[in-house]
């Protein structure tokens, strides 16, 4: 339950950032486990990623790139918000970085299935 | 008497030991705030009750509480517009200590203001001639955006750094600080800046925006703060102090 005071953009802007950048964070360790599994040879990383190759791996990498976009976005937004001169436009940009996320992983998602 | 139905309000109190809600019916009537509200009970049901305000038209920062959750100014508050089914559900602001019913300790909140260097620095006497102040300089008209906050710290209750951080200046002393930094004549440039780059000063702000989004008179202290950091950034690199 979203308490009352928090129910505008900026402040789901605000969680947005903060549980992308959380979930990233989680999913660093296997993305450096993958990536290590090269060490034990071509044949150890191609087994990794042929197990990536279904349509739930794809919908769950959609999400990754979806955090990862808007993460990116919503962190230009913020720099943008601290060190160049005040734009009244921050519910605009919000929205921007949200769509903008939609439209990479959105665009990830149709080339990989 | 009134011919609209009656409105249900549930009212904290309590002391900072112990309360709870407590219910009553109140009558519910055309162009009503919320202050009319708590007014009534206190005159018609429970003399006991505590609850601030002085002038009624919002000017004064006295009378904000927490209404369905959101803290508001209650005298420009209609019930008309924040009763949710002819429910109404008051408390006393949050991040303050309660000192009894509605009434917080402001002390917190101002005791905040002087840390974040929001005391006038002054460079002149009496004896000096009055300054010029031209009103379409920029600095002035950054100043003039911010200058009509009323202290009613609805900001401060509304911001979840304040609630997670007891060092946090908070979104009215900052937004104070910025006022004063552009303020043409106010000689504290260095020491505001200071204040509001150490332990709990803008950089603790995490960009929430619910003092912008609830401010009754339409502040936005989210701009000030990143005009401090924008301030704290090129001081640090030394662009000017």
């Amino acid at each position: 339950m979203i308490r009352p005071h928090r129910r505008h953009p900026l402040w789901f802007a605000f969680i947005l950032h903060r549980v992308s950048g959380l979930a990233l964070a989680l999913f660093l360790p296997a993305h450096f486990l993958m990536l290590g599994s090269v060490l034990e040879g071509a044949a150890a990383l191609d087994a990794g990623l042929a197990w990536t190759d279904n349509l739930l791996a794809k919908i769950a990498e959609f999400g990754l790139v979806f955090l990862l976009a808007v993460h990116l976005f919503g962190g230009l937004r913020l720099m943008a918000l601290e060190f160049l001169p005040w734009s009244p436009a921050q519910k605009t940009m919000a929205a921007a970085s949200v769509a903008l996320a939609v439209l990479v992983s959105g665009g990830f998602f149709l080339q990989a299935v | 008497m009134s011919e609209l139905p009656s409105l249900h309000v549930r009212v904290w109190r309590g002391t900072p030991e112990a309360g709870d809600y407590a219910a009553y019916e109140v009558p519910r009537y055309e162009s009503q705030t919320v202050l009319d509200v708590v007014s009534w009970i206190q005159q018609h049901l429970d003399g006991a009750l505590a609850y601030r305000y002085a002038c009624r038209v919002g000017m004064c920062g006295s009378c904000a509480m927490t209404v369905n959750g959101v803290p508001r100014w209650t005298c420009r508050t209609h019930v008309g517009k924040v009763a949710e089914d002819g429910n109404l559900e008051i408390g006393p602001l949050a991040n303050f200590p309660v000192i009894r019913d509605l009434a917080v300790d402001m002390d917190p909140f101002f005791e905040k203001w002087v840390k974040a260097g929001g005391v006038f620095h002054a460079g002149a006497t009496r004896d000096d001639p009055v300054a010029e102040i031209d009103p379409a300089a920029e600095t002035r008209q950054i100043a003039d955006a911010g200058i009509e906050c009323i202290n009613c710290a609805v900001c401060y209750a509304a911001c979840d750094t304040v609630a997670g951080n007891p060092d946090y200046l908070g979104p009215a002393a900052l937004n104070r600080a910025w006022t004063l930094l552009n303020d043409a004549k106010d000689t504290g440039r260095a020491a505001i800046l200071e204040a509001v780059t150490g332990d709990g000063g803008c950089h603790s702000c995490h960009t929430m925006g619910s003092c912008a989004a609830h401010c009754p008179n339409g502040l936005n202290p989210l701009e000030s703060i990143a005009g401090l950091k924008r301030a704290a950034a090129r001081s640090f690199f030394g662009k000017g102090s």
